[in-house]
């Protein structure tokens, strides 16, 4: 009878889908809406552009020397997000408190740039219904889709935030390392966004 | 007991992973910069990003030592964004076009 309900108890954290935990499972099915969400945004960005004669050339407007150094930043905090993982893995949690503190700020760094950018376009006339440069909604399919990216960066920071303070109050280990992953789950997702955002925002 | 993911047993050099990923955005860069035919531009910077987001998902985010059904989670919203732009091929190809000309001709053809 104990064997059984062992059995049932070591069971009931599993995906019947795969392996893994059900908190990676729901992490991917999330992931996978928002991806959806980012793809409409995009694809609307893209007939909004498309359709109009006087949309101006992203890069002379927006620059792209910043957002190429704020890619840089968060594939450099993807990677600190890996070895944060890593570490853990290997029961090092003080080394996964580390990682996961780089991480926390190239985010932050990120998004203390990203204010500095908006503050700067702002200024030279970019607003969210007009701009000097023609292409009416290209403020605001810019504001939308910079601050939607934004706001998951944001997110991400506190999310990360609440693990490592977990990690710190010794939830994790070398044996229980999953809500770990499925955090780097969420920021490497952010990364895999924001390629795709500087790619067609400001440099297509 | 749970089984072990393959993510366990693969640890890919991650350092690698992040030389491509920023040998792929200098290219970004220098591809806007250079004077290059718009459609060359365009192509490659759609290759450059789609690398740069296979690397991330197949190595960061582990989805190469994943489960197929995992990978089919992952891979749904890219085939659902293809029919979305698809399904907005016609609205833009109209945009273009003003679409009042064939309804004016009609108008005078009953005049």
């Amino acid at each position: 009878m104990s064997d059984v309900a062992s059995h049932s108890v070591a069971y009931a954290a599993e995906s019947p889908l795969t392996p893994e935990s059900w908190g990676k499972l729901g992490m991917w099915v999330f992931l996978a809406g928002d991806a959806m969400m980012f793809g409409a945004l995009l694809a609307g960005y893209g007939a909004l552009r498309y359709g109009s004669l006087t949309w101006p050339v992203p890069a002379h407007v927006l620059g792209i020397s910043l957002t190429a150094f704020m890619t840089f930043l968060l594939i450099c905090s993807s990677v600190t997000m890996v070895k944060a993982l890593e570490a853990i893995r290997m029961g090092k949690p003080e080394r996964m408190r580390n990682f996961l503190l780089l991480t926390m700020l190239g985010g932050a760094i990120f998004l203390g740039l990203q204010a500095y950018e908006w503050n700067h376009l702002i200024h030279t006339g970019l607003g969210f219904s007009g701009n000097p440069w023609g292409g009416a909604l290209f403020g605001t399919t810019f504001f939308i889709i910079t601050g939607f990216h934004g706001m998951h960066v944001t997110g991400g920071v506190i999310y990360l935030g609440i693990v490592m303070l977990r990690g710190v109050g010794g939830h994790y280990s070398a044996a229980r390392y999953q809500p770990v992953e499925v955090a780097g789950l969420y920021w490497h997702f952010v990364d895999l966004v924001w390629i795709m955002v500087f790619t067609f925002i400001y440099l297509l | 007991m749970a089984t072990h993911s393959k993510a366990e047993r693969h640890h890919p050099n991650y350092m690698a992973i992040f030389w491509w990923l920023l040998g792929l955005t200098i290219g970004e860069v220098i591809a806007v910069l250079l004077p290059l035919p718009r459609s060359m531009v365009v192509v490659l910077l759609v290759g450059f990003a789609l690398s740069k987001a296979t690397l991330v998902a197949m190595y960061f985010m582990h989805l190469r030592f994943e489960r197929v059904p995992l990978g089919v989670i992952a891979v749904t919203p890219l085939i659902l964004c293809v029919f979305l732009v698809l399904m907005l091929l016609p609205d833009l190809s109209t945009e273009t076009q003003p679409s009042n000309v064939p309804t004016q001709k009609v108008i005078i053809q009953q005049k």
